[in-house]
């Protein structure tokens, strides 16, 4: 039975202000399954109070063997951090 | 003892959650899928945290030098309550979800009823109750409206498993003595009242699920008067087992 139905990826808001968060992944055979699926297996301990549920197939990844062009230009522009600012006392949160 | 009816209404509403909850908590990681394993045993634990509610209040009203443990584990077959649907073995899923979902609409029926109940402790129960067998109901229903309307051989293995059940559905409506004692003392529900409502909202379930509602006349009764099925037996010996062999072992 089980090798049928799709996968599908997790997303949980653990309290009202934060985000959706990534929380892992299940199998069921339509939407309505994975929502009752996923309050079962990732929100039984009071973890949220929303989750959304994606088919993973609707998922575009980036590949890994791309990962060089893709991320390492970033690694030595340390300028594009806003850190070399004089930041005053009063500015909190930065 | 001074509340002997009290006490005995409140085993019988506490049996019935323990033994379901037993049955459910027998397919941890046996059940058909991580996700549905996991939901049933979710299930188990909420009846049997509501179990034990029942039991703390019962020992308490007993006056006697008891414990909720002793209520549960040591006590003999005839001395349990419970309906007989419940202690129905897990013959296949499609039992697990038709035993569950004839439970659960009468159990949320009745809790509903209950939570108007002039004992405050079990009007409290009741009212914690509510939204965790409102959801238990919307899991069974959703299945059985899955494996009705499914393939070919979901759907006849749900309708067999409905029409092996469909005999113990009349006990949940039977008023015992002590029954009509405590509905007539507001204190306990008047089963009676429930029942139309049962097989209007069953009905039409299983008619969404495009299967049979059983025609049956004759009903299995006994489970409220201590008289269980010949699976009770093997149920209570798995139940039993830690505090028979060692009495007043704590983990």
């Amino acid at each position: 039975m089980k090798k049928n139905w799709p996968l599908w990826e997790v997303f949980v808001r653990s309290k009202n202000g934060l985000e959706h968060r990534h929380f892992g992944s299940l199998h069921a055979a339509d939407a309505d399954m994975a929502l009752e699926n996923a309050r079962d297996v990732y929100t039984r301990r009071n973890e949220g109070v929303s989750i959304w549920v994606v088919e993973s197939k609707h998922i575009t990844a980036s590949n890994p063997e791309n990962n060089g062009e893709m991320f390492e230009p970033a690694q030595d522009k340390v300028y594009r951090h806003p850190t070399f600012y004089d930041l005053p006392d009063e500015v909190k949160h930065m | 003892m001074k509340n002997e009816a009290l006490y005995t209404y409140i085993l019988g509403l506490a049996d019935n959650s323990l033994i379901l909850g037993q049955r459910l908590g027998e397919l941890c990681g046996h059940g058909p899928s991580l996700e549905t394993d996991i939901a049933c045993t979710n299930i188990s634990l909420d009846l049997i945290g509501q179990t034990r509610t029942y039991y703390q209040y019962a020992a308490k009203v007993s006056g006697k030098e008891i414990t909720e443990d002793d209520v549960a584990f040591l006590r003999l077959e005839r001395e349990y309550r419970n309906v007989l649907l419940v202690e129905q073995p897990n013959t296949h899923f499609g039992f697990v979800i038709a035993r569950q979902y004839l439970f659960d609409v009468f159990h949320l029926l009745f809790l509903n009823e209950l939570q108007h109940s002039k004992d405050e402790t079990l009007s409290a129960i009741a009212k914690k109750g509510i939204k965790e067998v409102s959801y238990h109901k919307r899991f069974s229903g959703d299945w059985v409206k899955r494996l009705g309307d499914g393939t070919e051989e979901s759907h006849k293995k749900m309708q067999e498993a409905v029409n092996a059940l469909w005999r113990y559905t009349d006990e949940l409506f039977e008023m015992s003595e002590g029954d009509q004692q405590m509905a007539t003392e507001g204190i306990g529900v008047d089963l009676s009242k429930l029942k139309e409502a049962y097989y209007e909202e069953v009905s039409e379930l299983l008619s969404e699920a495009t299967l049979e509602v059983p025609e049956r006349k004759y009903f299995s009764y006994g489970g409220k008067k201590g008289i269980h099925t010949e699976h009770m037996g093997y149920l209570l010996s798995d139940l039993q087992y830690m505090q028979r062999t060692y009495p007043n072992m704590q983990w």
